[in-house]
């Protein structure tokens, strides 16, 4: 309990000893970036009532965030469910494997900026290509774990599987799925992550509401406190995310 | 029946067992007895089908083997029970994957009856995690006899446990073994002398490795029922002993007790 009260104390340092700098340099080197005390003047209406809608720009942080949370949780969802039974054809045939994993390795490193254009030409609407975008960018971890999770399953269990002369679907779920479950959700808690990264290339691209929409919007009308309350905002909503399913990880694991 | 002709494993450069000539008889319990490392486990898979040897053959009854023997079961030197499955669903797997025809009721049933066989009644909802090593043992063996096999292979099957617990559970293997429905054949891999001549009609002795090789087999003629602490003052069982292990090396011999 007290060492945990003084990890916390160092935390809460650390935050302020970054505030400083950043009050710093706002003063002393960047007269542009608004200072963190002109940050908060300037975001406390969208901080202190957050699911206020005044406009469809002008929205509380908390109801911007909640845009874009639903529009990754459907990119997320999108992924996962290409990604993963990706994962297990790639991981399970070597054949597959040596067919696919070239493009796959060539895929994996584009930039959303890149696939944003593809999915406006291919769906001509701003929302299903930010989910295209969201989907393609994010279910590579989700596949390359998810296949490396099939691999590895240890040789015994596989024993196992022969000797019980089990069916391909029991297989599946009583030995495949459960052995590979903590690769899968590794590559879950990596896909989410990237999901939540691409959102606000998505947004500042198409010009949806939702965070990465509003800040795009303020830096075009030169808001840049506003700016900064985006992206205080975007890293938190991450962290959370990457937390939560963090937890839900070690839960598996403990299994 | 099974049976071995020159059947030789090596893994990469490493030969592990060369030239091996086995051969059980149905109904027949026959022991391998070998010192660690010398390749006792790679020699029961080769004879169940689930690794394919380099070099000789394999059959069951005649037939060549290419997969794990139909009607057999074996019990994994370490348990290899699924994690994430409950003691008595992992038996109830094991029953499902045997008797395909049978109402999920059946298949219950049976599970049930022999992990009420091997005393683990009331730990049926406990995962293998939460048992101990002895019940880990009784789970696999409850596993591999709940499939009612007609062939059964067993790698050092009380090898973890103390001595108490070994001697209650060979005898209830024994037991199990002259209860079964249909005879029984098995090929149990030991590194007791003693554990192979409780159980056995015939042992065989596996030469240290690399390159390991089977001796001739010595017949175990001690009537049943047998006791563990008669067995090692038994005449007959000093003469197994000695027999087994001439002309090897007595050192060999010496490091199996240290272990047993
Ligand atoms: N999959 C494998 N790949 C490479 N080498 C292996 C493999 N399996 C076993 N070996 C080697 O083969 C030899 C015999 O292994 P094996 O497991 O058959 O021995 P064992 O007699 O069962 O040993 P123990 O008494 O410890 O159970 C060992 O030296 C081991 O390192
Ligand atoms: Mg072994």
């Amino acid at each position: 309990m007290k060492s945990r009260l003084v990890a916390m104390s160092y935390s809460l340092v650390g935050v302020l000893l970054v505030c400083g700098v950043w009050a710093l340099l706002s003063s002393v080197v960047a007269p542009d970036l608004p200072s963190p005390l002109k940050t908060w003047e300037e975001s406390r209406l969208y901080i202190l009532s957050p699911w206020e809608k005044r406009g469809e720009m002008d929205q509380g942080i908390l109801r911007m965030a909640a845009y874009s949370l639903v529009r990754v949780a459907k990119g997320f969802l999108l992924a996962i469910m290409i990604g993963a039974p990706l994962g297990f054809l790639l991981g399970s045939s070597p054949v597959f494997h040596r067919m696919f994993d070239p493009t796959i390795q060539v895929l994996r490193p584009i930039s959303p900026l890149a696939w944003l254009p593809l999915g406006l030409i291919l769906f001509r609407q701003s929302e299903p290509a930010a989910l295209f975008t969201i989907a393609l960018c994010s279910m590579w971890p989700t596949v390359i774990n998810t296949a490396s999770g099939v691999r590895s399953i240890p040789q015994d269990y596989l024993n196992v599987a022969r000797v019980l002369r089990l069916s391909r679907w029991k297989k599946f779920t009583n030995v495949w799925l459960p052995a590979t479950l903590p690769y899968l959700f590794t590559g879950f808690r990596l896909s989410l992550g990237i999901a939540w990264l691409v959102i606000v290339a998505a947004e500042m691209l198409t010009g949806t509401p939702g965070v990465g929409g509003f800040l795009w919007q303020e830096y075009n009308s030169l808001i840049y406190s506003h700016i900064l309350l985006c992206i205080l905002t975007i890293g938190i909503v991450g962290f959370v995310l990457d937390r939560l399913m963090g937890m839900a990880e070690a839960r598996l694991r403990s299994v | 029946m099974i049976e071995l002709t020159g059947a030789g494993k090596s893994y990469g450069s490493r030969c592990v067992l060369r030239g091996l000539n086995l051969a059980v008889n149905e109904g027949e319990f026959v022991s391998v007895v070998g010192s660690s490392a010398s390749g006792k486990t790679t020699l029961l898979m080769i004879a169940c089908g689930l690794l394919p040897p380099d070099a000789g053959s394999v059959s069951i009854s005649g037939q060549p083997v290419t997969d794990f023997a139909p009607g057999a079961a074996i019990v994994f030197q370490n348990y290899s029970l699924l994690p994430w499955l409950p003691a008595i669903e992992n038996i109830r797997l094991a029953v499902e994957g045997a008797f395909p025809l049978w109402t999920a009721a059946q298949h219950r049933d049976q599970a049930e009856k022999y992990l009420h066989m091997v005393g683990l009644g009331t730990a049926g909802a406990k995962r293998p995690s939460e048992l101990s090593g002895g019940m880990r043992q009784r789970v696999a063996i409850a596993r591999a006899f709940a499939v009612e096999p007609s062939l059964l292979f067993l790698d050092e099957p009380f090898g973890a446990l103390d001595a108490l617990t070994r001697a209650t559970l060979q005898q209830e293997l024994a037991r199990m073994c002259s209860e079964a429905a249909r005879p029984v054949t098995t090929l149990m891999i030991t590194n007791s002398v003693d554990e192979a001549i409780l159980l056995s009609d015939r042992v065989f002795a596996l030469s240290r490795g690399p390159g390991a090789s089977l001796s001739d087999p010595v017949a175990v003629d001690i009537p049943r029922p047998r006791a563990a602490n008669m067995i090692m003052r038994e005449e007959a069982a000093v003469r197994i002993r000695a027999r087994l292990f001439n002309p090897a090396p007595v050192e060999v011999a010496a490091h199996v007790h240290a272990s047993a």
